[in-house]
């Protein structure tokens, strides 16, 4: 394990769709809230009623965009944790082995009791996944929950990881996504999943999927457009008068 | 990244001592006795000295001996191993010269090797980081090898070969500026490839996830100004580079080589508070770092 | 030298116990699963089983944990010994609380019960808390809807039975264009979010029309960056388009809505029947009848001539009115900060999917004239909205816009449209009107709060003044059914229309985020008279935390938190309905208190018992509840009907039977909750299908079938324009004639709100909610403050450039009432003439047991400083409130300023002193 798996047999993983999620925090908590609980040192928080700092495994940007043409600005919330890479940095640079890949599934964790806290794993993710704890002093990531995945003791609808369990808009999917016919990889595939910093070549499992296009009402994409919506607005008539008038002519067809 | 005091003087310090004991295994000088004694002691001192501080300064040294195990993959583990391989063969080549006077030439090669190695291997540890693209260059260890081998030097009291290397350092630190200044624009990371939401427009962070800090960009979102960086740079320069060679240059006794030394450690703590501070971790984009702002 | 690999136990103990009970930190109410380690509470979750959220949680609600664990709690009763303001308190026992407040209530209730003013803010046991303020006798009771949503709730009621929010959803299953208008989050909070992915899912589209682009907004397909207080006008805008074009359900507006109601031409009021019932002209016969006669069809169309009078159906009013050139969008748009192709574009889009993706169901029922239907049909355009356009001074009459847009369309209680949960639909006649009439050491003699039908049902006394403390149900506020909490302090400081004694608040952060004028409501609490006591002699408050308002009461009764009490959320109140099924709920207490707290509710019962309230005290003079949860199951409101709907009787009856004491195990056993499903002939149409009208009386929602018309025009508003225009024995005082003429127009109109025209204050300021706090109290919780610890003032492009601000750059932030000075952001997705900060993020030094150095109280602000509850002088004479004139509804959206960069001071503006904590200050490194 001091090397990346070759190959692993399902590629675990979230979905998280930018067009749904609505910011809300919600997955954060409930993943903060699981994670103090269960798998390994509890995320501590410090001066947590002063100048508070804690450590949390999933966190909820926001990032505006701004359309070339003059569209109207957009907001995207853009939720963010381990991306479980196949090709892991964090791994390969980890001096003790504490931080691995598993071969059967594809999530990296961290074995906190062989963590020695030199958070170069953290310096080698991209994706700011790694917080260490100040209070345990290792290293913190998201385990995909695989304390609540594989769980006997929960309901075999609660097996899935807390933040996707939560999220009130359901912009979160948890699923295999080395198996093309699962859910997740079809979700994928039909909206355009993409991954986070290709170009970095840790070939990250988790994908996002794309906001749709935006604001219709104020780019017309074509001159046509406006004549298909127009004729729902075509009067009846110009005046009230009028408008009685065709009231009466239709009444007697009803 | 965040410019840790204890990572700044372990990296100068344990560079330094390496460049000495790389030197000594060569023979340069060729000491023996008392006088072997102290150049080992103070090699020894930087070099050991600042590698327990850094384990020390880990979240649980009591496991450090772990980190021997991965070095395979993992370039922190083959510093490990490297330095304390380092370490132990020229303690053997350093005792036979302290107590019998006998230099194991084979052995005092190895030294060096496994010194120079060591270096290396701390340098690949920034240099491999991709999320960190002014470390990603061959740049970062050619200027730390050369920094080890000047200073090394320069301690060994060879001055010859002093300060041909210091100007061959100075201008490595020249390129790794250079190049480093460029290394994230040219990386092609933005926060375009970051989201993924690059081709819709002008991108621009709203809010962060949190309206207090973290431990990310505690670690990982240093900004310095870019007056403040210009104005150590030449302190830097002048210092770590300027200086000792001028004073070494300079007919003179021990005084000049001591200040020479001095002068150059500080410089060279100047320059690697900016090898880290400027060093722009790709992280940084997700909290707003590091976008041309509009 | 590899490591083994580490043994990892995937299927460790969750935990020892679940116990299912209901969420506390908003009025969602979502079911939640606690699970239990060693007795504490280890981890919160949704209840997957709940009609609510089906499994999901908000952050707030996942942070439960964090909120009892918070230091902040309060430990035990305490009274002040301080001034008040200080925040200096001792600890007392129960019983000396209970006796101290005994002492001030009794005399208050033997000879002027109105002395006393009990307001409970955020309270989710309104049937409960009125009614113990009926029992007490005093005419001044009401909760916080007056300075939160009351112009979407009466609007709603009075145009069509109920309103959005917890009255209604949209029907997330079929709508195929959902239209959102001014919601940051929503009382519905989990369910909107549920059916926006249910509606992404199905890649039906969503328009969000609101001045800013976050949440639910940014992730609507389209965007209408409309200006504050225009949505009126742009309502009626996309009527007049939508008339010229034809594109209205005749057919639904001719059955279902008054549209061919007969207007007397003289009065405007209703033709009616001799039983009183408003006629329509049947197409049949061509004869005038009753609107709910059998087999009619009434006629949109026909008039009526009587004794050479023509009287005309609404209809005709309606459509002349807003076919008038003034709502074209080309005359509207420039003053929506909108183009007239995209209201055009708009209008044309819902035209579309209303008639052109018109949906049926195959479901067959029965109408309220006998006319048997095969199928339901849709129209699936779906509108919500809340108080980005109740919360101004136009509220009213543009929520009742929105509600005339929607009928028109036909897509209320229509498939993919919007459709109410039970209780609702409830129209307004069915409601209680207001009652104030007291009699020393008696009860009051009925419910305070109502639906007022015309100016007889004012709660004016026999010289014309307002009966209530804080003037609800006046010519200033007629429909204000809600009451004025908002107004409560600064009357009783005034003594206008008369002094109080004792102020009893509970659960309302008066003295901060839900006043208007914060630092003056400060000031009259603390005030004194000539004699040196305090004006408002007597403040008694009950909070669970130590919030900013605790340091003003004189008495503090200290609640237990949501986990540890037993309360009711009932249909008789606020229930938890869904669209498709009626479902009420519990708390109990999952976890026993750590100190000496009691349940509000409870200790409200033990008051009234030592008040000796007849309908608390039974014939022997004992005690008739033990404690709340004893009234929970066996208070009978009516024969039959309780607070819980479920396991009545001998535990197989529902909405109807006796007391069962063994429901709350029931109710336990079950998760929390319960829930009444409604047929699926039933499950449209309801104010006009005859299987909901049915099913509702054996639920015990209502008495006996009552089918009626959607009120496009609503008569008494007519009622009270025509008191206005001198017609009546109940007459105005001149000085508001001319409001209640224009602005209680029977039909709906956009006015200016107050204020908005102010060149000097050329700014709107709003304020937004964030998902993941709750008010003021999501501060005292660990987790949540990190996420939202401080709050920008958020800067829109245009004047950000123009005043050169950059990154870092404070403010200052001036309207006509105040200043303040705060840190600024850019934002580019708001509207031009917009700025916006977070709402209720700004704390007080002391408060919350934060330390003083927690950026909240550095960097946090409110705007409520900026907002005053009374107008600037108009320089006649008068002070006019911040308030619509129609439902007294605070109007803190109306808020203008101007801005200007400043240079960064050590901490926002204004500051005020510390206060005391009593409960000192949370530890550095919990756990
Ligand atoms: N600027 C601006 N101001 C606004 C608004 C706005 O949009 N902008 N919105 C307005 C609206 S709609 C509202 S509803 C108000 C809300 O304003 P408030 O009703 O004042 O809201 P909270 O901050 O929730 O305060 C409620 C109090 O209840 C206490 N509390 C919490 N839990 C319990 C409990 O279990 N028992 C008891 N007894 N007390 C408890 C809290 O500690 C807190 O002190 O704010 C209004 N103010
Ligand atoms: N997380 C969380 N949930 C809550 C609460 C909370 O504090 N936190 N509070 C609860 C309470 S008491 C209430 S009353 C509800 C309120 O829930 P919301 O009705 O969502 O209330 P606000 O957050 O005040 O949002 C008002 C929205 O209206 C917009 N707006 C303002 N003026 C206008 C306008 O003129 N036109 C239009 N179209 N939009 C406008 C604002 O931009 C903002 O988006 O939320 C409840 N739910
Ligand atoms: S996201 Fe970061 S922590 Fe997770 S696997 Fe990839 S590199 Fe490692
Ligand atoms: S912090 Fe722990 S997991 Fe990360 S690299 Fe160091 S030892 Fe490995
Ligand atoms: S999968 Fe589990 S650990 Fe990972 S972000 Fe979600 S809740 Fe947190
Ligand atoms: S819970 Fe869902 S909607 Fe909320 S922030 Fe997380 S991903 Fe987005
Ligand atoms: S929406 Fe959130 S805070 Fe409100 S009741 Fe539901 S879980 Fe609790
Ligand atoms: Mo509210």
């Amino acid at each position: 394990m001091t090397t990346l798996p070759p190959k692993t047999a399902k590629k675990l993983g979230l979905v998280i769709d930018l067009d749904t999620c609505v910011g809300c925090h919600a997955c954060v908590i409930s993943c903060k809230g699981w994670n103090t609980e269960n798998y390994g040192a509890p995320l501590s928080d410090q001066d947590a009623y002063g100048t508070p700092s804690g450590t949390f495994l999933n966190r909820v940007h926001s990032y505006e965009v701004q359309p070339p043409e003059a569209a109207p600005a957009q907001l995207v919330h853009f939720p963010k944790s381990c991306l479980h890479c196949d090709d892991a940095p964090c791994v390969t640079v980890c001096p003790t082995g504490a931080s691995y890949k598993r071969a059967e599934d594809g999530i990296v964790l961290v074995n906190e009791t062989a963590c020695i806290g030199c958070g170069l794993c953290a310096w080698a993710c991209p994706y700011g996944a790694r917080e260490m704890d100040a209070a345990a002093k290792v290293m913190k990531k998201c385990t995909l929950c695989v304390d609540r995945i594989y769980n006997e003791n929960l309901p075999e609808e609660d097996r899935q990881p807390a933040c996707v369990r939560t999220c009130p808009a359901g912009a979160r999917h948890f699923g295999d996504l080395g198996d093309p016919d699962s859910a997740v990889s079809q979700l994928a595939a039909a909206r355009g999943g993409f991954d986070l910093m290709p170009e970095l070549g840790t070939a990250p499992v988790n994908k996002y999927l794309p906001p749709r296009p935006k604001d219709q009402l104020d780019h017309p994409q074509t001159a046509e457009q406006i004549d298909i919506l127009a004729p729902y607005l075509a009067p009846v008539a110009n005046s009230p008068k009028g408008f009685l008038g065709w009231l009466d002519k239709t009444l007697e067809r009803l | 990244m965040h410019p840790a005091p204890s990572l700044i003087a372990f990296t100068t310090l344990s560079g330094l001592g390496f460049g000495l004991l790389a030197w000594l295994g060569l023979g340069l000088p060729s000491v023996t006795g008392v006088t072997a004694f102290v150049f080992f002691t103070i090699a020894y001192v930087l070099a050991a000295g600042g590698l327990l501080a850094s384990a020390l300064h880990l979240g649980h040294p009591e496991r450090a001996w772990r980190a021997f195990s991965q070095w395979r993959s993992s370039w922190l583990s083959r510093e490990g191993c490297a330095s304390v391989a380092a370490l132990l063969v020229m303690a053997a080549y350093g005792a036979a010269l302290v107590f019998w006077g006998q230099r194991i030439a084979w052995l005092g090669w190895l030294g060096a090797a496994l010194s120079l190695c060591t270096v290396f291997c701390t340098a690949m540890i920034y240099a491999q980081l991709k999320t960190v693209p002014r470390w990603h260059t061959p740049l970062t260890p050619a200027l730390l090898l050369s920094l080890c081998l000047a200073g090394g030097a320069l301690l060994a009291g060879q001055i010859s070969l002093a300060w041909p290397l210091l100007i061959a350092a100075a201008v490595l630190q020249l390129l790794a500026w250079h190049h480093g200044d460029r290394a994230f624009a040219r990386s092609g990371t933005t926060l375009g490839t970051a989201t993924g939401l690059g081709a819709r427009g002008q991108l621009r962070a709203f809010e962060p996830p949190h309206t207090g800090t973290n431990y990310l960009l505690r670690e990982m979102a240093f900004e310095v100004g870019r007056k403040h960086a210009t104005k150590l740079r030449g302190i830097a320069l002048t210092l770590g580079y300027a200086m000792p060679v001028l004073l070494i240059l300079l007919p003179g006794a021990h005084v000049t080589a001591a200040l020479a030394v001095l002068s150059h450690i500080a410089g060279i703590l100047a320059s690697r508070w900016l090898f880290f501070a400027q060093a722009e971790h790709v992280v940084g984009l997700y909290y707003g770092r590091h976008t041309p702002r509009t | 030298m590899t490591h083994p690999r580490p043994h990892l136990d995937t299927s460790p103990k969750v935990s020892d116990e679940v116990r299912k009970t209901t969420c506390y930190m908003c009025a969602c109410r979502c079911g939640i699963n606690v699970h239990l380690k060693d007795g504490k509470v280890a981890y919160i979750e949704g209840n997957r089983d709940h009609p609510v959220n089906k499994g999901v949680l908000c952050a707030k609600g996942s942070a439960g944990i964090m909120q009892v664990n918070a230091p902040s709690r309060l430990r035990a009763p305490l009274k002040r010994t301080g001034p008040r303001g200080s925040g200096q308190f001792a600890e007392i026992s129960w019983d000396e609380a209970l006796e101290l407040a005994t002492s001030w209530l009794r005399p208050l209730r033997e000879t002027a019960p109105e002395k006393l003013a009990f307001f409970t803010g955020r309270d989710q046991s309104q049937s409960f808390t009125g009614l113990w303020a009926q029992q007490f006798g005093t005419p001044n009771f009401a909760a916080h809807g007056g300075f939160c949503s009351v112009n979407m709730a009466a609007a709603g009621i009075y145009t069509m039975g109920g309103a959005f929010w917890e009255f209604g959803q949209p029907d997330w299953d079929h709508t195929k264009l959902f239209i959102l208008f001014g919601v940051a989050e929503d009382h519905d909070s989990n369910p909107i979010k549920m059916g926006l992915g249910k509606i992404k899912a199905r890649g039906a589209r969503v328009i969000g029309v609101n001045p800013i682009r976050t949440g639910y907004n940014a992730v609507a397909d389209d965007w209408v960056g409309i200006t504050p207080g225009t949505d009126g006008l742009l309502i009626l805008s996309l009527v007049h388009e939508l008339l010229r074009a034809g594109k209205i359900d005749l057919d639904y507006l001719a059955r279902y809505t008054n549209a061919p109601v007969l207007l007397d031409t003289d009065t405007g009021l209703f033709l009616r029947d001799a039983d009183g019932k408003p006629l329509v002209i049947d197409r049949n016969t061509g004869l005038p009848a009753a609107f709910d006669q059998k087999s009619i069809h009434p006629d949109l169309g026909a008039i009526h001539t009587v004794d050479g009078k023509t009287h005309r159906p609404v209809f005709h009013t309606l459509a002349e009115r807003y076919l008038d050139p003034q709502y074209a969008p080309e005359a509207v748009a420039e003053r929506c900060g909108l183009s007239p192709n995209k209201i055009k574009r708009l209008a044309a889009e819902i035209a579309r999917v209303a008639f052109d993706e018109a949906i049926s169901l195959p479901i067959a029922w029965t109408d309220f004239r006998g006319e048997r239907h095969s199928h339901m049909t849709g129209r699936p355009v779906a509108f919500h909205a809340m108080r980005g356009i109740s919360a101004h001074a136009n509220g009213f009459q543009t929520a009742r816009a929105l509600h005339m847009l929607q009928i028109l369309l036909g897509t209320v209680e229509t498939p993919g449209g919007f459709r109410f949960k039970p209780p609702y639909p409830k129209p307004a006649e069915a409601h209680p009107r207001p009652h104030f009439k007291t009699t020393p050491g008696q009860p009051l003699d009925g419910p305070h709060l109502g639906y007022p039908q015309g100016p007889a049902d004012l709660c004016l006394d026999d010289n014309g003044q307002p009966a209530r403390i804080d003037k609800a149900f006046t010519w200033d506020n007629p429909l204000s059914a809600h009451g004025l909490m908002h107004m409560v302090i600064s009357n009783a400081h005034a003594g206008d229309p008369y002094k109080i004694d004792t102020l009893f608040l509970y659960m309302a952060n008066m003295a901060w985020n839900s006043s208007m004028n914060t630092a003056g409501v400060m000031q009259m609490l603390t005030d004194t008279d000539a004699s040196g006591d305090y004006v408002i002699p007597h403040i008694i408050y009950s909070d669970a935390y130590s919030s900013e308002m605790t340091a003003y009461a004189d008495l503090i009764l200290p609640d237990t938190t949501y986990l540890e009490r037993h309360d009711c959320i009932s249909l008789l109140d606020r229930p938890i309905s869904e669209a498709d099924a009626a479902a009420d709920a519990i708390r109990w207490p999952v976890i026993t208190p750590d100190r000496d707290v009691r349940g509000f509710q409870s200790v409200l019962i033990d008051l009234a018992h030592r008040l000796k309230f007849p309908a608390f005290t039974n014939a022997d003079g004992g005690a008739k509840y033990q404690d709340y949860a004893d009234y929970i199951v066996t208070h009978e409101r009516k024969p039959g009907i309780g607070p819980l709907a479920g396991w009545r009787g001998d535990g197989s009856q529902t909405g109807r039977g006796a007391p069962n004491p063994e429901q709350l195990q029931r109710y336990i056993d079950n998760g929390g909750f319960f829930v009444s499903h409604i047929p699926e002939t039933a499950s449209y149409y309801k104010p006009w299908n005859m299987a909901y009208q049915d099913w509702a009386v054996g639920m015990g929602l209502m008495d006996q079938p009552t089918p009626y018309l959607f009120q496009l025009y609503v008569e008494p508003l007519r009622q009270f324009q025509r008191a206005a225009e001198g017609h009546g024995a109940h007459q105005p005082p001149e000085h508001l004639r001319p409001q209640i003429r224009e602005r209680l127009d029977p039909l709906p109109i956009w006015y200016a709100s107050a204020d908005s025209d102010c060149a000097e204050y050329p700014v709107h300021a709003l304020t937004q909610r964030p998902m993941a706090m709750y008010h003021s109290w999501g501060s005292q919780n660990a987790w949540l403050r990190q996420i939202h610890g401080h709050n920008p003032l958020y800067i829109p492009t245009k004047l950000w450039q123009q005043h050169g601000f950059q990154d870092g750059d404070w403010a200052r932030v001036t309207s006509p009432h105040s200043s303040i000075t705060v840190p600024v952001a850019h934002m580019a997705a708001l509207n031009e003439n917009t700025v916006w900060t977070w709402n209720a993020i700004g704390k007080r030094k002391g408060a919350w047991a934060l330390k003083p150095d927690a950026p909240e109280a550095t960097k946090g602000f409110l705007l409520n400083h900026l907002i005053a509850e009374l107008l600037p002088p108009k320089g006649d004479g008068l002070r006019w409130s911040n308030s619509d004139p129609i439902t007294g509804q605070a109007a803190w959206f109306d808020l203008r300023v101007r801005i200007e960069r400043t240079a960064p001071p050590t901490e926002a503006h204004p500051s005020f002193p510390p206060l005391t904590s009593p409960v000192g200050t949370g530890p550095k490194d919990p756990k």
